[in-house]
């Protein structure tokens, strides 16, 4: 398929900038240690995640321009431009993410929560993703946040730098995520500014480094299978 | 960190390493005599992690006074292993075996989960033949019944109450028979792929399943006859384990836990997922708030299971169970051979012998699988337990970039300080049972 045809079929409204990058991918089928004689070895793709949505940004019933249109008019009340908190707004596969200033996080958080028109009582977590390649944005905190009373669900995403892995803590709007922020700093060394005891909570409390960072090793020996040595699974080809 | 600074518990010391501070432990002389002040009723329990009632390796912290719990805490991750980690260095398609293992007791829910989220990626919803998704949700309803049945199995196990545990666990075997007859396992299926199935039901699996149903609509009222009335068992839930709608909202409770205050809130009918849309069943609820309400939600859920189940078989008919599109359904089809299940001899011997092109596509799909086009996708089903979310992100490679399971078990056992606290000891093991955690799913 080619990148025309893919982004024909998935992208749901028009988009006014290309995506973030996130890494570059070069070759192909895993050679990357010399000795490509696919011919794919000078293959240089980058790759990037959707990017942000123009109006109209559709959704069932248009509901998505409805959340954005009372989300925006409910920050402006507040005295705060909404241009500013929100940094763009995807809708992508169906599903609305607002791409959040961290600054600006709890502010919003309580607004979705708050105001009648959005109500998003149910935050089902946070989840933390590491995109190394993403300079200065390295550290993803995504919540997705569900709306009972009106049935709805959408998803806010944050992002801090490795050099400065501060988010602010959605604890006192959302009492849920006190174990969520934990996990999320234990896997990925985010620092939930203001929860009430960010402490590791799967790992050992002396644990260190932070695992599921990409640049964090799997891990693993190799086992011999048959005679042969089948080496650890982070060790082995990888395709992309 | 600040620069270490002297204080009457830390005295410096030059030596030739730098400064070195000695701590000595003039403070806990203090923290002593204030102890042997406190009322000496006052002890802290660990419970667990290795406790038969705590449902695995979960470890409570409770300070108690006398018989009253004043403190209650929980100390997970005893069973961690690093699923999620593990998915960043699989294909999409191996990454069901992995999380059929997270909550094991809802095998196909976490199977659903995630196999809904990496076809929301690849754009394929509308694709999943009508009787892989028919099939998905006799599978869920089935295991929503047996791991109710554990859950009240356990849970009366833990009150004393042996014959419960019996009869669940009887009752449970026969349906683990049907998954056995099924996908060829007990648990641990890895039997719903991204695009449909592993393959197809067995020959007479549609008769087992209607007898099966039969029978277990024939065990059900005995656990009406043995508990719902009975006043042993109604002292020791009602009133415990107390958390109201407000309470359930703050912490993100979910699943049984919501309904029982009395909140009607069930994913299959407010974001219905698998057609559920078009099965008639009820959500149950209760008012109480308690325990006993959730043990009734959780009895009665099983009916209206029993319900689906037999509307998906009415319903099933003749076709395929894996999606059409040759890049990302699996090419091998299963069969029984006389060493067990494997790779079908028609399909070797097409591969081996007539077709070099499907060798190749074999080759490839199987050993470097399907390309993913990047983004994020969130899937949600309603569990046993609540909301089982699947939170997938690709990188438009062949590996998961990432994969977070929103496990209903770790956000409702958060709810168990706010259940237990002020309460009886005893009665936090009808608190805890009522949450019906599983550490495999809250730890993954």
């Amino acid at each position: 398929m080619t990148d025309e045809q893919r982004s024909g079929n998935n992208v749901p409204s028009p988009r006014d900038d290309t995506g973030e990058v996130i890494g570059v991918r070069k070759g192909m089928f895993g050679a990357n240690n010399g000795g490509d004689t696919s011919g794919y070895g000078g293959l240089v793709r980058t790759v990037t995640m959707p990017g942000a949505s123009a109006r109209p940004y559709g959704g069932p019933g248009g509901v998505f321009d409805e959340i954005a249109d009372e989300l925006e008019g409910a920050l402006e009340e507040q005295g705060l431009v909404p241009g500013n908190a929100i940094v763009k707004t995807v809708v992508d596969r169906g599903e609305l993410t607002f791409h959040i200033a961290r600054e600006h996080l709890v502010q919003v958080a309580r607004t979705l929560r708050d105001d009648p028109a959005l109500r998003f009582e149910l935050c089902t977590g946070v989840s933390g993703v590491h995109f190394p390649g993403d300079q200065g944005r390295e550290l993803h905190a995504v919540y997705h946040l569900r709306s009972l009373t009106h049935g709805r669900l959408i998803r806010l995403e944050v992002t801090a730098p490795d050099a400065d892995p501060h988010v602010p803590s959605l604890v006192a709007v959302y009492p849920t995520n006190d174990w969520h922020e934990r996990e999320t700093y234990d896997f990925f060394g985010l620092i939930f500014e203001g929860h009430p005891a960010l402490t590791r909570i799967m790992m050992p409390d002396d644990w260190q480094g932070f695992p599921q960072r990409k640049d964090y090793p799997l891990g693993g020996i190799a086992v011999e299978y048959k005679g042969a040595q089948i080496p650890a699974p982070d060790q082995r080809r990888s395709y992309s | 960190m600040s620069a270490p600074h002297e204080t009457p518990h830390a005295t410096p010391r030059a030596t030739t390493e730098g400064t070195v501070y000695t701590v000595t432990g003039g403070d806990w002389d203090e923290v002593v005599q204030s102890a042997a002040k406190a009322d000496d009723e006052r002890i802290v329990v660990n419970m667990g992690p290795q406790h038969p009632s705590t449902h695995g390796v979960l470890r409570l912290i409770l300070e108690i006074e006398g018989e009253t719990v004043t403190e209650a805490r929980c100390g997970i991750g005893y069973l961690h292993t690093g699923i999620e980690k593990n998915l960043e260095f699989r294909n999409w398609t191996q990454g069901t075996t992995f999380v059929t293992r997270m909550d094991y007791l809802t095998s196909f829910f976490n199977e659903t989960a995630y196999c809904l989220g990496v076809e929301k990626l690849l754009g394929i919803e509308d694709d999943i033949p009508d009787r892989a998704t028919l099939l998905r949700v006799l599978l869920m309803e089935l295991n929503r019944l047996s791991s109710h049945l554990v859950c009240i199995a356990t849970g009366g196990m833990e009150l004393g109450a042996t014959t419960i545990m019996i009869y669940g666990f009887r009752d449970r075997e026969l349906i683990l028979d049907a998954y056995e007859l099924i996908t060829g396992l007990r648990m641990n299926h890895a039997f719903i792929r991204p695009g449909g199935l592993a393959q197809d039901l067995p020959p007479g699996a549609v008769d087992h399943l209607r007898e099966l149903v039969k029978t277990l609509r024939k065990n059900l009222p005995e656990y009406d006859k043995l508990a719902t009335g009975n006043p042993i068992f109604k002292a020791r839930m009602q009133d415990v384990g107390y958390l109201d709608l407000a309470g359930c909202m703050a912490l993100g409770a979910t699943g049984p836990i919501l309904r029982s205050a009395g909140l009607p809130h069930d994913l299959r009918r407010s974001d219905p997922y698998c057609g559920y849309e078009t099965f008639e069943f009820d959500v149950p609820t209760a008012d109480s708030c308690d325990s006993y309400g959730r043990f009734l939600i959780r009895l009665e859920e099983m009916r209206q299971s029993l319900r689906i189940v037999e509307q998906c078989l009415d319903r099933l008919e003749p076709g395929p169970v894996m999606v059409a599109d040759k890049k990302i359904a699996w090419p091998a089809q299963l069969a029984l051979g006389p060493d067990g299940l494997g790779n079908s001899l028609d399909h070797i011997k097409n591969i081996m012998g007539t077709s070099m092109e499907a060798l190749i596509h074999h080759f490839k799909l199987v050993t470097e699988g399907f390309r993913v086009p990047p983004g994020q996708a969130y899937a949600a089903v309603e569990s046993p337990k609540g909301e089982l979310a699947a939170h997938v992100v690709s990188d438009g490679g062949t590996r998961p970039y990432r994969v977070h399971f929103r496990d209903p078990s770790f956000t409702n056992l958060q709810a168990m300080a706010a259940m237990c606290e002020g309460g009886q000891v005893a009665d936090v093991i009808v608190a805890v049972a009522s949450i019906d955690p599983v550490m495999g799913g809250v730890d993954r």
